[in-house]
């Protein structure tokens, strides 16, 4: 499709990059920068409208804000200080090892994001809470506050930073580990100069993007955080506790602060990034190994062993006739959430969410990380606003975003307000809501290749379109395989953000599963969010053999031996 | 040729469609947004198309919070044309904004007066009550060997020390009640010291007002602070909860209805209002509610006592709108800051 068109614009393809990064920039612009001004103008404006700055004077003299701000920074560092080396190891082994089940141990990597995020929550809750069974293991501290916050961010955050890490160490030069043998490096001089240095671009992504996670999480502190205050939740307090969209405005720019510092980091690490599989490069292939493959089989066997027991108690309430009273077997909470309180109707509307999602965001994505990464296209201000925009989306909560489309689409001064109340506006809300974790993949994939592709295309006079079509998507398949698997799952489960904006018709089940989680329904919350989790593991498997399938043709390149 | 021939086809098709879909929807749709539970409505919705089959009504639920802040959200063109079953004390923001159209339903002096806004021409008028009740977890009394509860003193107790969860006020409309039942009944400086000694028995105050019972109930910690509909659902549900209505008075308010200022469908509109007033309706409301719009509607509730009316402290609705935000900050200067300053 893409193969035939190219070669007319060939005489004009210089110019043509910029002007579809244009579109793209544009695109941002109206589907994240203008929704979000729309609301972030509140906080400068007083109860009248007039520009003011009081309501910045307020919030400072309000008692408290500056504990928040510290707890929010210490909790993100250290989340990130325990997701990150937790992932990459995780990663290593999926990768760079050779292990029986590699897919198994990739699903169950990914687990944490087949439910709902209140699952993962409200299931250290039951681990460790006043009836939990594992309580003492926390010696006497209470799970509700930063012990739980910790432990519910850093399950939840994990496959954030494994997606990105998996892609970045999916592709490694032969020839360096070759080389490093036959100098006789040890094994850890070999990881410290050969493999870390390859994948410190993924390194840092992850970092950031776990780190923004952490600050902008707010689903998490509000069920599992007791008393620990931290800014996001004081998002929620002002905006659906308080109605003041205002000073809601003034905490989610002071959350906006990491974003931009983690910005400039991303900004500055870039320019160091050197690709890691040039054009001569020989795909690394792990040999059998016992020494390595046995503990990294623990690790991950430890691993998917803790985070199927946080899924594995959401499935055992959701049989049980009332947790944790009467353990009775039952299907009731199924039959329940399904018949009486209509959840089958709001599981149809995510998984058509999901899909659309998924369809429309990854090449929109990927496309356009590789006009940023693989195309001449100037001017490089453009460039620049666009890396920024696409960063941008991890550092605002879902919840801010949703206000923002709100105040942004249902303006009667906007022509586009007909898209409000649609599914459309809620898959866009999707995509740019976990639009920067997927850049961020599609980028590491992008940038791990090597420029002489393009050049030798370029002295064969060949179109860049035609590069990309034959050389630089076949490679990096896996990465686009990774990135539609994650907005696919995410949709399914995704609350924030959606839950200002759906209509009587287009109820997602996430929502529909924090409905009952608030009336107390426990049981059926729990039935239909394993539902969910079913459907979204079911379908990742299917698409595993499919992309299996598709893999055996397109990356065969990665097997052959010499 | 072909394609031609196919979009003539097309077009045709689609204006025949255009012609017959009207005569189909003469059925007006008319958007509510409700925080009401989601069998309510069904029973609501069916009553209501009993008396008028030709309005279909689309609800958008969620919780208070939520539906109220989207309603904020929208106000520059709402989709809404009711609001059902949200709070008075969102209703009095939403008529602040001037969001409301004032109408006088049809039953409107068959009610109680208490149930309206003021005002000529009331923009909303209330449904039923929903008054503060206390969960306590009896598995947990007699594991513990925690003392009875019968008043809002109780709860001051040394043994309860970490034992109870209430409602932030800040994120929810139920732990405002609260606060301001108590700085009614027990005068501004009473009501303070209360809450000063309470604060030192709360274990966690959570952002939902349903969440205290429900942890209640799951027996996360003993007593929860909540209200009578939630009290009553999870206690149904099979948790081990006594129901407890203090004797000091019971903070409340009220569903209300009203509707949207600007809406296209007032017609309709007014029609929901009307029959949101009737008997039959009121007698809906009975099901869940002990206390309702409509006088000498009977209701016995399993778990409510006779005199559950009587126990309501007099809520002063101007009063509390009016000191809100001084309220929530003293709260806030209080207790969200000693909270943390003690570890």
């Amino acid at each position: 499709m893409i193969l035939s068109l190219p070669l007319r614009w060939c005489a004009d393809g210089e110019r043509l990059p910029g002007r579809l990064l244009l579109v793209a920039a544009a695109a941002l612009a109206l589907f994240l920068v203008l929704p979000l001004l729309a609301l972030l103008i509140g906080s400068v404006r007083d109860d009248e409208g007039a520009f003011s700055l009081l309501r910045f004077a307020e919030f400072a003299a309000t008692p408290g804000m500056a504990t928040a701000a510290w707890n929010t920074l210490w909790v993100a560092a250290l989340v990130t200080a325990l997701t990150v080396p937790l992932a990459f190891l995780y990663a290593y082994a999926i990768q760079r090892a050779c292990l029986p089940l590699r897919g198994l141990w990739r699903l169950i990597g990914l687990s944490a994001l087949l439910g709902p995020s209140l699952v993962g929550a409200i299931a250290f809750i039951q681990w460790f809470g006043t009836q939990g069974v594992l309580k003492a293991w926390l010696g006497g501290a209470s799970v509700y506050g930063p012990v739980g916050i910790v432990m519910a961010t850093v399950y939840a955050a994990f496959p954030h930073a494994l997606m990105i890490l998996v892609v970045a160490l999916a592709t490694a030069d032969g020839r360096l580990y070759e080389a490093a043998d036959a100098l006789g490096a040890s094994r850890w001089r070999r990881f410290r100069t050969v493999t870390l240095p390859a994948a410190k671009y993924g390194l840092i992504s992850a970092a950031l993007v776990v780190f923004a996670y952490s600050v902008s999480e707010f689903g998490i502190p509000k069920v599992i955080g007791g008393n620990f205050p931290v800014l996001a939740v004081e998002v929620y307090v002002q905006v659906v506790g308080q109605h003041n969209f205002g000073r809601g405005a003034i905490v989610a720019l002071l959350l906006l602060l990491p974003v931009l510092f983690a910005f400039a980091i991303d900004t500055w690490v870039q320019r160091r990034q050197q690709a890691s599989l040039t054009a001569r490069a020989v795909p690394y292939q792990p040999r059998p190994d016992r020494r390595r493959d046995l503990p990294l089989l623990l690790y991950c066997l430890l691993l998917a062993t803790a985070m199927l027991g946080v899924l594995g108690m959401a499935m055992y309430t959701s049989l049980v006739r009332f947790w944790p009273y009467n353990l009775e077997l039952t299907l009731d909470h199924y039959i329940y959430g399904l018949a009486e309180a209509g959840v089958l109707a709001a599981w149809q509307n995510s998984l058509k969410i999901a899909a659309l999602t998924a369809l429309i965001g990854t090449p929109l994505v990927f496309f356009t990380a590789w006009l940023l990464e693989r195309t001449p296209a100037r001017p490089a201000a453009l460039a620049t606003a666009v890396r920024a925009m696409a960063a941008l989306p991890m550092g605002v909560p879902g919840l801010v975003l949703g206000i923002g489309y709100i105040l942004f689409f249902n303006s009667p001064d906007n022509p586009l307000n007909g898209l409000y109340h649609t599914l459309t506006i809620m898959v866009v809300a999707t995509v740019v809501h976990f639009y920067t974790p997927c850049h961020l993949t599609a980028v590491t994939a992008l940038k791990s290749l090597d420029r002489e592709f393009e050049a030798v295309s370029a002295s064969l006079k060949v179109s860049r379109f035609v590069t990309l079509w034959r050389v630089t998507l076949p490679v990096c398949l896996p990465a686009v395989l990774e990135i539609a698997r994650y907005l696919f799952i995410n949709a399914m489960t995704t609350v924030s953000a959606l839950v200002f904006l759906y209509s009587s018709e287009t109820l997602p089940a996430a929502v529909a599963i924090l409905n009952l989680d608030e009336a107390g329904e426990l049981g059926p919350a729990a039935a239909m969010a394993t539902l969910i989790v079913l459907t979204s593991a079911l379908i990742s498997l299917v698409y595993s053999l499919l992309t299996h399938l598709l893999l055996r043709r397109h990356q065969a390149w990665r097997n052959f031996q010499r | 040729m072909q394609l031609k021939h196919l979009i003539r086809s097309l077009a045709v098709a689609g204006l025949a469609l255009a012609a017959i879909v009207p005569a189909h929807a003469e059925k007006t749709v008319l958007n509510v947004y409700t925080a009401l539970e989601t069998d309510q409505l069904k029973a609501y919705q069916q009553s209501f198309n009993k008396s008028y089959p030709d309005i279909e009504i689309k609800w958008t639920r969620d919780s208070t919070g939520i539906i109220t802040a989207k309603l904020l959200a929208e106000k520059a063109k709402p989709v809404a044309d009711v609001i059902m079953g949200v709070a008075a004390s969102s209703m009095v923001v939403f008529d602040r904004e001037k969001m409301l159209q004032p109408y006088a339903p049809a039953n409107l002096k068959a009610l109680n007066p208490r149930f309206r806004s003021a005002g000529a021409t009331p923009t909303w008028v209330g449904m039923d009550v929903w008054g503060a009740a206390i969960c306590y977890n009896v598995a947990e009394m007699q594991k513990q060997g925690l003392p009875r509860i019968e008043s809002w003193k109780d709860l001051l107790k040394p043994e309860f020390k970490g034992k109870i969860v209430m409602p932030n006020p800040n994120s929810s409309g139920t732990g405002f009640l609260d606060v301001t039942a108590w700085l009614q009944m027990f005068g501004e400086k009473g009501g303070w010291d209360y809450m000063d000694k309470l604060h030192e028995n709360i274990a966690v105050y959570t952002h939902s007002g349903s969440k205290p019972c429900v942890m209640a109930g799951a027996g996360e910690f003993p007593v929860g602070i909540a209200f009578e509909y939630r009290a009553n659902v999870v206690r149904s549900k099979g948790a081990p909860i006594d129901i407890i209505f203090p004797k000091e008075g019971l903070g409340w308010d009220m569903e209300a209805i009203a509707i949207v200022n600007g809406t296209a469908k007032l017609e309709a509109a007014r029609k929901l209002a009307d029959w949101a007033t009737t008997r039959e309706a009121n007698e809906l409301y009975a099901k869940n509610f002990a206390v309702v719009a409509m006088p000498g509607i009977a209701t016995r509730l399993k778990y409510v006592p006779n005199d559950y009316e009587q126990r309501l402290v007099k809520n002063d609705f101007q009063w509390m709108a009016k000191n809100r935000d001084a309220i929530l900050a003293e709260w806030q200067k209080r207790y969200s800051t000693k909270s943390e300053a003690k570890k």
